[in-house]
């Protein structure tokens, strides 16, 4: 389990080259780092439907609004850092308030970032843009999955926004989740393990370090469900009404702040079908720092371990 | 309103009755207040019954505070300055991907032109040589506090966009023929942006409002209006 490693990034690159040939309305737009992010292998192969933007988001959201107002489904992004928080305006006022067909990819969501610090460390965006109407929210947690959801959110009319993640592992890669592959469907989340005692929601990197936790505890006799939430927004409210009733406890698990993150979209959905206890793993309202993702994963929390003695609580409470 | 009667009724082709033709040119309004002109203007021209002029601002209506693209003929939701100019070169690049002649205008206020957002547009629209994308700067010096120059000055403005690698036209907003002439030139123009910079008073023609930063977002009262009349006929 979670022993093949791929690179989020690099699936994001691939997802684009294989859409712009099966879609001549796709373009693509960037701001300075495609080559990291990998939106430049599009660009390589349809260099007249790439267009870099240079270090200038609020425009890069805004001609990405006026190609999808002209009948582009508009892909842009830049590193999580540079879009939510910057560019809220053009989001909001333009691209979700018209409900716009533009998909905003962004990479190095999250604290994983590593060594450039706490200002290019975003923990905050899917509490940005979750609160906005008319935005999906996704954050998916392996290779496999980003690529499947890249492809898939062409066909869907509307704003999106993907968070991807640098990775933990050296080379900037993850865990592979879904070995077996991944079909993705809006509002449906994948439950990959089923369990009676406690019901664990995870997302992005946090994902493999639930079915860790599962694990561990299962070898104490306390059975975890796992739950892959990658579509913070629209919520698969039924799964969470369902985990909540059957297991009594929750607990939520994130590369985010836990205020306003997925942690606060599960809890609302628990107070409204089933309450019972939730307890939230993230980053405890503060910013991040600079060091190693393996190193800053451990001092904030973001571990399998840490979502273990979350669960004791949540079921010891409940 | 010149401008907007010279654009609508002269220069772009427009079909009120297909408001989504793949290939009309496009009108964006990036100063948004500018609604009720729009509005008017698009009641003269059919997208819309001149009765939902009435019902403006109201709840229910069609016609919100500010452009809404629920709204036959509004091509961009607009409110927050600073934004069109960059939607306009999205519209004007999908033109070129796609091999299509229209073209793309777009109306900003002079306040607007504090926006940093604008800068970003205007060096995009250069890097694309965007020939297709007509920008116009309704220059009547005045911002919600007061004149621009006092309140963050935009002189040298036409410099500055030369700087940017626009063509740019200076032009008297009242005067038809400067319009038609500067909207002819631009068309002329290739493989660059036009900019042009429509000189006007705001309020022109009612002395009390003439050059008056309170009638910028603010109607005048009932009592007034009488006297607007008077001085307009």
């Amino acid at each position: 389990m979670l022993e093949k490693l791929g690179s989020m990034r690099s699936a994001y690159g691939e997802a684009l080259v294989e859409l712009g040939g099966s879609r001549s309305d796709v373009v693509v737009l960037g701001a300075d780092t495609t080559e990291s992010i990998k939106s430049g292998m599009f660009g390589a192969k349809y260099p007249e439907r790439f267009f870099n933007m240079g270090i200038a988001e609020q425009n890069l959201v805004g001609v990405a609004a006026g190609l999808a107002l002209a009948g582009k489904i508009a892909y842009a992004g830049t590193y999580a850092i540079f879009v939510p928080g910057k560019c809220v305006d053009q989001i909001r006022n333009i691209i979700a308030y018209a409900d716009l067909n533009v998909k905003l990819v962004c990479s190095h969501g999250g604290i994983s970032v590593g060594p450039d610090g706490a200002s290019h460390q975003q923990l905050e965006d899917i509490a940005i843009m979750r609160v906005i109407p008319k935005m999906r929210v996704v954050v998916p947690s392996d290779s496999v999955s980003v690529k499947s959801i890249v492809k898939s959110i062409a066909d869907i009319h509307g704003p999106f926004y993907v968070r991807l993640t640098r990775g933990v592992v050296k080379g900037s890669t993850s865990p592979i989740v879904y070995e077996d592959g991944f079909e993705y469907k809006l509002g449906k989340l994948n439950l990959l393990r089923d369990g009676s005692d406690v019901a664990i929601f995870a997302c992005g990197l946090m994902v493999p370090e639930a079915l860790l936790a599962a694990e561990s505890m299962k070898a104490k006799g306390v059975s975890a469900a796992v739950v892959d939430a990658h579509t913070i927004k629209p919520l698969d409210e039924e799964l969470v009404a369902k985990l909540a009733r059957q297991c009594g406890s929750v607990v939520t698990a994130e590369e985010h702040n836990i205020i306003g993150g997925m942690g606060s979209a599960i809890a609302e959905a628990v107070t409204k079908h089933h309450p019972v206890k939730v307890e939230r793993v993230g980053v405890v309202d503060r910013f991040g720092e600079s060091g190693e993702a393996t190193e800053l994963f451990r001092k904030y929390g973001l571990t399998a371990a840490r979502i273990e003695e979350a669960a004791a609580v949540a079921r010891k409470s409940s | 309103m010149e401008l907007l009667v010279t654009l609508y009724f002269y220069k772009m082709k427009h079909d009120p009755k297909n408001p989504t033709w793949p290939d009309r040119d496009r009108f964006i309004l990036s100063k948004g207040h500018a609604a009720p002109l729009l509005y008017s203007i698009l009641a003269q021209a059919g997208y819309f019954p001149a009765e939902e002029l009435q019902s403006l601002r109201k709840m229910g209506a069609l016609l919100q505070g500010h452009p809404d693209l629920r709204i036959p003929g509004v091509e961009m939701p607009a409110g927050s300055e600073g934004i069109g100019l960059s939607v306009g070169v999205g519209e004007a690049l999908a033109a070129k991907v796609d091999k299509r002649g229209y073209r793309t205008y777009v109306l900003m206020g002079d306040g607007e032109q504090q926006e940093g957002e604008v800068w970003e547009a205007a060096m995009s629209a250069s890097k694309f040589k965007l020939d297709n994308l007509i920008a116009i700067i309704d220059r009547n010096g005045i911002q919600q506090d007061g004149l621009t120059e006092q309140i963050m000055p935009l002189e040298p403005l036409a410099a500055k966009w030369r700087a940017f690698n626009w063509n740019v036209i200076e032009v008297d907003g009242y005067d038809y023929l400067q319009l038609i002439d500067a909207f002819d030139a631009a068309e002329m123009t290739k493989h660059r942006p036009t900019m042009i910079i429509a000189h006007t008073v705001k309020g022109k023609g009612v002395s009390f409002m003439e050059w008056s930063p309170t009638y910028h977002g603010t109607a005048p009262s009932k009592d007034k209006i009488t006297d607007i009349y008077k001085e307009l006929k």
